[in-house]
């Protein structure tokens, strides 16, 4: 999840801030629009990012997910499932911390739809993800989007999976 | 967003009884997330500063908003499936498109193809999965994303 300001992109940023205030001092116009176009939607970010940090920090502390991992692969059926989702609810990180993991659990025994699921899942159902996507865009959305996508990505893996197992499809894993 | 302030508060409110240490850790985290997310975020804040500048307000709800659902949808899950963009970043440029005009069904077809489908990732994910795998989950998650799309377009009444 984490983005390296790279020299380039810190280069960027210097040279907007220098010609945005050059623009309000010589009065370009252009330039001037552009640096009011950006407080104003950093100060719309300001009204609502420090809360949904917050809740994402609250959210790390008091969930654990190796008490959830621990499930995981010992179940089976509709409950292989539903702990699918639920780690991949609880996980943070993005595909780099979620495809070696899904691995393992492949490793560990864990039926190829049920690992498949909990990557479909951690793409859609993160938690923090979801907090910020019901920030910004409204409960209203999150809730929809939730309740589709999850039966449609149990629906898909299901299918892959078992047509991967009939044809005797084994995961390379790493 | 206003049920964002009371929500918040009173989930650190109650985590404060429980829990003072753990709430502490949980606003150091809060902290430490926002700095290091935070020059990706100043660098959209810029390219949407300027690119919003030099496109009017009225061209992007005629491409991506109510009047031009089918382009609008195929633009946006267009986008989704190639770029990268963590959604700590892509939630808040919603954010600022919604208050653009664009419509609930291109956003959710944007942000569902960008966590669903990744191209660039495509080498990375073969890796573990192997081609075949991945090439269907990534065809899988590109269809799941446009039933979503569409089906929200349902519910925010944004169809036809």
């Amino acid at each position: 999840m984490k983005i390296h300001n790279t020299p380039v992109q810190a280069v960027a940023a210097a040279f907007f801030f220098i010609f945005v205030l050059t623009s309000f001092v010589i009065g370009f116009i252009p330039g001037k629009q552009i640096g009011l176009n950006f407080i104003s939607f950093s100060i719309e970010m300001l009204k609502v990012l420090p809360c949904a940090f917050i809740l994402v920090g609250l959210f790390e502390v008091w969930v654990k997910k190796e008490s959830i991992e621990k499930h995981f692969g010992t179940t089976s059926g509709f409950m292989g499932y539903a702990w699918s989702i639920l780690l991949a609810g609880t996980s943070v990180g993005g595909i780099y911390v979620v495809l070696p993991l899904a691995c393992s659990l492949y490793n560990k025994g864990a039926k190829i739809s049920f690992v498949l699921t909990y990557v479909g899942a951690s793409a859609i159902c993160r938690i923090p993800m979801t907090i910020f996507e019901a920030s910004f865009l409204g409960i209203k959305f999150s809730l929809i989007r939730l309740l589709l996508s999850i039966p449609l990505v149990i629906l898909g893996s299901m299918w892959l999976g078992n047509y991967l197992e009939k044809k005797d499809y084994k995961i390379k894993g790493d | 967003m206003y049920y964002l302030y009371p929500v918040t508060v009173v989930a650190l409110l109650i985590s404060f009884v429980i829990d003072r240490k753990k709430t502490l850790t949980a606003l150091t985290i809060a902290g430490k997330k926002f700095i290091s997310i935070a020059p990706a975020f100043v660098l959209m804040l810029v390219l949407v500063s300027v690119v919003l500048f030099i496109v009017p307000d009225e061209m992007i709800s005629h491409v991506l908003g109510n009047n031009n659902n089918f382009s609008g949808l195929m633009a946006a899950s267009f986008f989704g499936s190639i770029t990268l963009m963590p959604g700590f970043v892509a939630f808040p440029l919603c954010g600022i498109l919604l208050g653009k005009g664009v419509s609930y069904m291109v956003l959710s077809a944007f942000t569902t193809t960008l966590m669903m489908v990744g191209i660039l990732t495509f080498p990375l994910e073969k890796h573990y999965f192997g081609v075949k795998v991945t090439i269907l989950r990534n065809i899988m998650g590109f269809l799941t994303a446009l039933v979503i799309a569409l089906s929200i377009g349902f519910f925010f009444d944004e169809l036809l």
